[in-house]
């Protein structure tokens, strides 16, 4: 089944969990799982509330309601909680002016374990330079600074808000390969928001998915393909939907039905046809929930003649 | 040492790409009765893939009786795969190269050469019978 090796312990958990600001919901009622030593991808559009979760488990916003738990304790700014969670923010907060070095030496006086040794040595195999200023690299090469820094602090959970959006696609690999490296270590958790599904599928093993506020999925990615298909059936045979199928998106033609299913599609007429369906294709039905009707499983008809 | 890759569009699970390419390595004698395969944190720091999905391509071929895990040491060849010898294979790959050489000087593009292919592999009863 899966190749999870601790789904007993949750690293995260969220129950109900609602944060609003003023007059917008950016979250609402979620409900969140993710078990420790997993690389569990953050997916869902714009404004969804990634980054608003993200901050909610770093202990960086309070929630509106809700109960949050991240490694066994409330989110807070007290220091046992601080020491193991890492958080890498979208826009790198790094001080311009300083190196590599700078930070590294900063990181050490101010974490109780810091591993300068081992974050010295990551930029040294990345050919990073560690003494000039931060603000003379390149994207991918400051986004490499700020994992060094984040791991080098030996988290139990570390927090990626949209690490991957300013690299290149080598940075990229380089960048996931140094993650899935420290985490086959054992004892850490990583949560990571991207729009990249495909390099994210690679990497993960777990995907919560957010959209319009709300969890639409919380599982192992394995699971999640596993359950869902996409069901042809001929005619408007929409309406005829098996009992205990959840229908999470549709698209009607004259002639054919197309539907993204979650379970028990063994269970429809046999004139219906069933296709397995990658994660993409899974991540984008649950996004175009609600779009208009001529935009949706727009993947899902592509490979149709 | 074995240096995995890792294709995200093939449609092949990433743990079955890796046992696929340890077993054609045993095939072709790349790997031998003895031999290391690269460690998990290896594997994922190269092709930046989870590291669960290395340990269940290793445990599927540990279930195989093909390699060994050994605590603290790593993951050894403990077994080749049983069929032809690494020299009948290069021998057949050597042949088809050609082949597929010819068949490309003659103006064949992929398509046709795999139609080709797929009827040659059809079963020999059924071989014919299309």
């Amino acid at each position: 089944m899966t190749g999870g090796s601790s789904a007993q312990t949750a690293a995260v958990e969220a129950v109900g969990l609602t944060k609003s600001f003023k007059s917008t919901v950016a979250l609402r009622d979620c409900t969140i799982t993710v078990p420790e030593g997993r690389i569990c991808a953050l997916v869902g559009p714009n404004g969804s509330g990634k980054t608003t979760l993200l901050r909610c488990l770093a202990g960086l916003a309070r929630p509106s309601a809700g109960v949050v738990n991240v490694l066994g304790h409330a989110p807070g700014q007290d220091h046992e909680f601080l020491a193991n969670v890492s958080f890498l923010a979208q826009d790198v907060p790094l001080w311009k002016r300083l190196t590599a070095k700078d930070h590294i030496a900063i990181g050490a006086r101010l974490n109780p374990r810091w591993d300068t040794t081992g974050a010295r040595h990551r930029l040294a195999q990345l050919e990073i330079p560690a003494d000039k200023p931060v603000g003379t690299l390149s994207g991918g090469q400051r986004a490499q600074v700020g994992l060094a820094l984040a791991l080098a602090k030996k988290p139990k959970l570390l927090l990626l808000d949209e690490p991957l959006a300013a690299l290149d696609p080598l940075a990229r690999r380089h960048f996931l390969g140094v993650l899935a490296e420290d985490v086959s270590e054992g004892g850490l958790t990583v949560l990571i928001s991207s729009h990249l599904i495909t390099e994210l599928h690679r990497v993960s093993d777990y995907l919560v998915l957010l959209a319009a506020s709300r969890t639409q999925l919380c599982a192992d990615v394995d699971d999640i393909i596993g359950s869902h298909r996409l069901v042809k059936c001929p005619g408007g045979g929409g309406e005829r939907v098996p009992a205990g199928v959840k229908v999470v998106n549709s698209f009607r033609s004259a002639r054919e039905t197309t539907m993204l299913v979650r379970a028990g599609a063994a269970s429809f007429e046999p004139e219906c046809e069933v296709h397995s369906v990658g994660l993409e294709e899974i991540v984008l039905g649950y996004m175009s929930q609600g779009a208009p009707a001529d935009l949706r499983l727009l993947h899902a008809q592509g490979g149709e003649g | 040492m074995i240096a995995f890759v890792v294709d995200s569009q093939s449609g092949v699970p990433p743990y079955l790409q890796l046992v696929q390419q340890v077993r054609q390595a045993l095939r072709l004698g790349r790997l031998r009765v003895g031999d290391q395969l690269p460690t998990v944190k290896e594997v994922v720091a190269r092709v930046a893939i989870n590291p669960n999905t290395v340990l269940k391509a290793y445990r599927e071929l540990e279930r195989d009786q093909l390699v060994q895990g050994r605590p603290g040491q790593g993951t050894f060849v403990v077994q080749g795969l049983s069929g032809p010898g690494p020299d009948v294979f290069r021998e057949l790959a050597h042949d088809l190269a050609s082949w597929v050489q010819r068949a490309r000087a003659a103006g064949l593009d992929d398509e046709g050469i795999q139609g080709l292919m797929d009827g040659a592999m059809r079963p020999a009863d059924q071989a014919g019978v299309a």
